[in-house]
């Protein structure tokens, strides 16, 4: 087991196992996400309560759930960091910390866009609104301070470090509509129970939600490579790469 | 289909503005991020490409020389600048 | 594993360990502030201040809403299923505002334990449906003389 763990820790094996693998994830994802959209924003039923307004849910529950699984993976990156030194970790933190950024936006947008229509409001300070706010700043504190350091080792440390610390958000947001009153509603995809919907509702937002994460894997592993091709620079594999096209 | 017709998939029962707006911000942004990501793997093999050339006419300056017209052009630059450190090291 | 790294999980495992109980504390001595509203026991028992601006949320109680004609004040009570609060208010109510549907309000408790309210937002719960299967549900659930209605169920509000 700790053989496999320490190749992947290899950046020239990740590259070549990311490129076959990339091309798959993004048509993958393309499918399932617009797949998803179009379902749910034609063919769904409507809701009894909320109207076509609720169509909403099909890309904001995907950018929720992704944005807090972002912010997961990018902590146990940075224990990976922090304990074993992987290369490869840092260069995870340092690829999807924007990806992550503009996701948690979108599911900022999306859901005030939302909150108008059915709740009366853009904004309102209640526990999951806020706490989804700090993950926005988490994820521009990461980029920041990565952007700060200039030493690299020292950057990967305390890039890990903060991630570790912000992790315990998540938690908070994931609980903040059990534990406290809040105008947001529960959630609505749990792994425990059904959910709480007809499956032509479910079905659509499943694949988008399926969909935003593959398209996720694929950008992961674009601008990871990217990352390592600026990295090893030096390495023979990489002048191998770039002159030609082979890993 | 839920709608009975294309002015109603559109209007969403009023609701349009805000399901139209929400989706077209997602889709915007994801392919911004998308191609970005895409564009700037492809500067970053550019710049590396850039620095193994750059490295080759100085490592090897006199053999770039002696080979095809095209690739003297390209870096006469680079050797000349080198050229010229390798006169005053003698 | 490596003595070293093993070492260096600890640390990080401790780290995360007191940064999770200093949150934890943190956010428990400050819970009455994290929740959005009191709902209607609370107030009832006292415990939200008067003449203060709060908010108050909870379903709205069946049968309770009155509309004045003349202007845009409404009346109706806000209630958890076991106590409920009068809440007033002038202006216009969000789409969702209904009977048996679940609101935020925000304004200041008087004297006299009512609410006067100068924002209401609507609340919906995680339960997503199409018409037919919620004017099926509501049908059955009548037929029942069970005493949710709207379909949904209330613990959610």
């Amino acid at each position: 087991m700790w053989q496999f763990f320490h190749k992947l820790g290899s950046p020239k094996w990740f590259f070549g196992i990311s490129t076959r693998f990339a091309p798959w994830f993004l048509t993958g994802g393309m499918l399932l996400l617009v797949t998803g959209a179009v379902w749910g924003l034609a063919f769904a039923p409507t809701d009894y309560l909320q109207g076509d307004s609720y169509r909403i849910i099909f890309i904001h529950v995907p950018t929720a759930m992704l944005a807090q699984s972002v912010y997961i993976m990018m902590a146990s990156a940075g224990v990976v960091t922090l304990v074993w030194r992987m290369k490869l970790a840092d260069v995870f933190v340092k690829a999807v910390a924007p990806v992550g950024l503009v996701i948690t936006f979108l599911a900022l947008f999306t859901g005030a866009v939302w909150g108008k229509p059915t709740w009366g409001t853009w904004w309102i300070w209640d526990a999951r609104l806020t706490s989804m706010l700090i993950l926005l700043f988490l994820y521009g504190g990461v980029i920041a301070l990565d952007r700060a350091i200039n030493d690299e080792k020292s950057a990967a440390r305390a890039v890990a470090v903060l991630t570790l610390v912000g992790v315990v958000n998540i938690p908070i947001i994931k609980y903040s509509v059990e534990w406290w009153n809040t105008l947001h509603q529960p959630a609505t995809f749990k792994l425990t129970e059904k959910p709480s919907m007809p499956a032509e509702m479910w079905v659509p937002l499943l694949l988008s939600v399926l969909g935003l994460y593959l398209i996720f894997g694929w950008l992961a592993c674009v601008r990871m490579q990217t990352e390592i091709l600026c990295r090893e620079q030096r390495s023979r594999w990489v002048k191998e790469f770039v002159t030609t096209g082979r890993v | 289909m839920a709608f009975d017709s294309f002015s109603a998939f559109m209007a969403m029962e009023g609701h349009g503005p805000y399901v139209w707006s929400c989706y077209a911000m997602f889709f915007v942004l994801m392919m911004v991020m998308m191609v970005w990501s895409v564009r700037s793997r492809k500067a970053a093999i550019e710049s590396c490409r850039r620095g193994y050339e750059f490295q080759a006419g100085k490592l090897h300056g006199d053999s770039i020389e002696s080979s095809s017209e095209k690739s003297k052009v390209a870096y006469s630059a680079p050797s000349a600048a080198f050229e010229r450190v390798d006169v005053s090291q003698d | 594993m490596h003595p070293i790294r093993k070492k260096r999980l600890t640390i990080v495992l401790f780290l995360l360990a007191g940064l999770s109980i200093a949150v934890a504390l943190t956010t428990y001595a400050l819970r009455q502030n994290i929740n959005l509203f009191y709902d209607p026991s609370q107030i009832s028992a006292g415990e939200a201040p008067v003449d203060v601006r709060i908010r108050a949320g909870g379903m709205v109680e069946q049968g309770s809403v009155v509309r004045d004609t003349e202007s845009l004040k409404v009346e109706f009570r806000v209630t958890d299923f076991s106590h409920s609060v009068p809440v007033e208010y002038v202006g216009i109510l969000p789409d969702l505002f209904a009977e048996g549907q679940g609101i935020v309000a925000m304004g200041r408790l008087n004297n006299q334990g009512r609410f006067v309210a100068d924002q209401v937002l609507a609340k919906h719960d995680e339960n997503y449906m199409p018409p037919e299967v919620a004017d099926a549900l509501e049908k059955a659930s009548k037929s029942n003389g069970s005493a949710t209605a709207g379909g949904a169920k209330p613990a959610t509000y």
